[in-house]
């Protein structure tokens, strides 16, 4: 035997990575001057201890789902995309369109609204990811870079609409008018009520999380059972391999990172259109960038990707409780979010050689 | 638009430009020998908060200095063991590095000075000063002569206007960096160190073959780079600033990292394509909103100017610039 049994690879070796990432969160805690366990215990009652916790835990989930396919699907075609949280804006701004534009005698029911917010916001945000992506296909400016400037001028973009042609003429705030109520996504709250389980009314969780639990399977059957997928998947394999194979370079990077995109901006319809029910400037709070570390720690596959979203959900909420209750601010989630990137992500030979040798070490003792 | 007002702009563009010029110069030696670094953004961070703490902790700028490009060269290390010996994904250490940089400056800010996540105003001793050059007009001179400084150089002639606005009246730092270019281009070009760290860029296995360590030589660039970028941060919290506020680096590092593309990896170049980056920032803190005939450009679109500059510059349309062959690749020594 020369390899690792396949589930030390998908499970040992992430668990290992994220122990070593936690265990150094908990050292800055302790640094900083407080109690990792105490903290520990605040983050899991704030996030699971009530419906309420839990409402935003999953509300953060739905956001993490989205960005964190979003990524996957660009990884999986050898591609970095760092500019989740610009498409997620602008896929924002095409939710937010779509709500105050679309006459309501169109949309009757909120489903109906839901179909046109999604297809909008997933146009937007592919549209966002073209430019980057044409310019990786066509002439080679790397996709890292000019995914991270989109994200700044996605930033401008937003704070001049908002404060100039979107805003609500007299408010003080920059955002925009509020959208139609037709237009307002039905929360857990109302979806389970009738199923009469009570769920906390004031959370944020809504019908947003079964759209992201589809989109797993869909990302699933595309990148699985799909020739597409197939392609998408040999080319980021083996790039050179796969345009023998006839595969065109330029048609799956622009068709990755359109539909990487369009996943980002899928993500407005939780926050902009199911939360926050007009637009505000940051309506994506870092969820853009977060879908590294939920794809990374996922290994790019999409269950994966639903257990990551649903760990970094109760970090994010949990981390918000935190900062209400301790002196340890919400950036410690950032500081987490780069340590589960640096361990699973660029230092995973660090963990994997060893326990590889430990494996092989004992298969061969066995044989013996 | 007056003469004074241009020497103005550029005098304030050659400030903007200094800590992309360090951070730019930071790339060039890691990427000439042959590591990406998204995370010059994270190390320009990271050294900016610990300049600026130590600084207004014990009031010396001296040991604010050292201390940021301390704290840039570990976070340099962490990069060199994450892409050099673990042989990891270079642009997903970079980006982690930068996250880990932005989370833990706040907390560390937080947690020391209780300000939201700044550190306090720096004063006195604990920045960076101007330098006044001689013959220079400065304070002194509007003291003897009775009239305000602004005054008096409004009445000077061109060229003392140049020499006093645009020349002299940096800080230190500022003449560091201009003179870190020509020194940078005869390291890499004129030093047999220079040579092999070009040469591990474009053809590891060779430099491999000749006897010289890869490693060695890679872990050197790193912690140039460290320092380089350390300056960076630097300058930033206690030259150009007054102190730590959060996320102050602002995308400087990926700007530095598209000039240096511009710049076809070469030092002379980088002066230039980090002046007019600073330039276009310059510009921007003059004028809010610019008025063409009628057409008014809006504020937004100036402060996203650089970004959208950066992307033109990457699309090549600025011609063609080659990278280093082995950029991004770790190097497995054949068995």
């Amino acid at each position: 035997m020369d390899k690792m049994p396949k589930w030390a690879d998908v499970a040992l070796i992430p668990f290992l990575n994220l122990l070593i990432a936690f265990v150094l969160s908990g050292l800055v805690i302790f640094a900083i001057g407080e109690n990792p366990f105490k903290a520990l215990m605040t983050m899991i009652d704030g996030a699971f201890g009530s419906t309420y916790g839990w409402g935003y835990t999953l509300y953060y989930t739905t956001n993490f789902i989205f960005t964190g396919l979003a990524v996957s699907i660009a990884f999986k075609a050898a591609m970095f995309n760092i500019g989740g949280e610009g498409q997620a804006m602008i896929g924002g701004l095409g939710v937010g369109l779509a709500c105050l534009f679309i006459p309501t005698a169109l949309m009757p029911h909120w489903s109906i609204a839901l179909v046109f917010a999604m297809i909008a916001g997933g146009l937007f945000g592919a549209g966002w990811a073209l430019i980057p992506a044409y310019l990786q296909a066509k002439r080679g400016s790397h996709v890292v870079i000019t995914t991270i400037m989109f994200n700044f001028i996605a930033t401008a973009l937003m704070g001049y609409l908002l404060i100039k042609p979107l805003k609500l003429k007299g408010a003080q705030e920059s955002a925009s008018a509020s959208f139609p109520d037709v237009t307002n996504l039905p929360t857990l709250h109302e979806l389970l009520a009738p199923l009469g389980i009570s769920f906390s009314k004031s959370a944020p969780a809504n019908v947003s999380l079964f759209v992201a639990l589809a989109m797993c399977v869909v990302v699933y059957l595309l990148m699985n059972r799909s020739r597409l997928g197939y392609e998408i998947r040999a080319f980021g394999e083996s790039p050179t391999a796969s345009v023998y194979a006839g595969i065109s370079p330029t048609k799956i990077i622009i068709v990755a990172m359109m539909l990487s995109g369009a996943i980002s901006g899928l993500m407005a319809v939780n926050a902009t259109m199911g939360q926050h029910e007009r637009l505000i400037l940051n309506a994506v709070e870092g969820a853009g960038f977060i879908g590294i570390a939920v794809a990374l720690m996922g290994r790019n596959h999409p269950f994966g990707v639903l257990l990551a979203a649903l760990l970094f959900g109760f970090l994010y909420q949990g981390g918000s409780e935190l900062s209400l209750w301790s002196k340890i601010p919400r950036e410690l989630i950032i500081v987490i979010q780069g340590l589960v990137i640096l361990f699973t992500g660029a230092l995973d030979n660090m963990v994997r050689m060893p326990v590889e040798r430990m494996f092989i070490a004992a298969a061969k003792r066995k044989d013996a | 638009m007056d003469f004074l007002t241009i020497v103005q702009i550029a005098d304030s563009a050659l400030r903007l430009a200094t800590p992309l010029l360090f951070a730019c110069l930071a790339g060039l030696f890691s990427e000439r020998a042959g590591i990406f670094d998204i995370g010059l953004e994270g190390k320009i961070l990271v050294s900016a908060f610990m300049a600026a703490a130590v600084a207004s902790v014990t009031g010396s700028v001296w040991l604010g200095l050292l201390c940021g490009v301390f704290a840039s060269i570990s976070f340099s290390a962490v990069h060199g063991v994450a892409s050099i010996t673990f042989r990891g994904n270079q642009l997903i250490s970079g980006v982690a590095l930068n996250f880990l940089a932005s989370g833990i400056t706040v907390l560390a800010a937080q947690a020391w000075f209780n300000q939201g996540g700044r550190t306090p105003p720096l004063m006195g001793e604990g920045r960076f000063m101007p330098i006044e050059l001689p013959f220079a007009l400065g304070k002194s001179d509007a003291e003897a002569a009775g009239v305000p400084l602004r005054v008096l150089i409004d009445q000077a002639n061109p060229i003392q206007q140049v020499y006093s606005e645009f020349i002299s009246g940096h800080t230190i730092l500022v003449y560091v960096a201009l003179l870190m270019v020509p020194l940078s281009w005869f390291v890499l070009f004129r030093t047999r160190f220079g040579l092999r760290l070009r040469a591990v860029g474009e053809n590891p296995a060779a430099v491999d073959t000749a006897g010289v360590s890869v490693i060695k030589l890679r872990y050197a660039s790193m912690a140039i780079a460290g320092t380089l970028c350390g300056l960076s941060g630097v300058y930033l919290a206690t030259g150009l600033g007054a102190g730590f506020i959060k996320e102050m680096s602002a995308g400087r590092g990926y700007i530095a990292l598209a000039a240096l593309i511009f710049a076809k990896w070469k030092p002379v170049p980088a002066l230039g394509a980090t002046f007019l980056f600073g330039l276009l920032e310059a510009i921007a803190n003059r004028y809010q909103n610019i008025d063409l005939g009628g057409i008014v450009i809006p504020v937004q679109f100036m402060q996203a100017l650089p970004y959208i500059l950066t992307v033109v510059i990457l699309a090549g349309f600025v011609g063609k610039s080659v990278a280093p062959k082995a950029g991004g690749q770790p190097y497995v020594k054949e068995r």
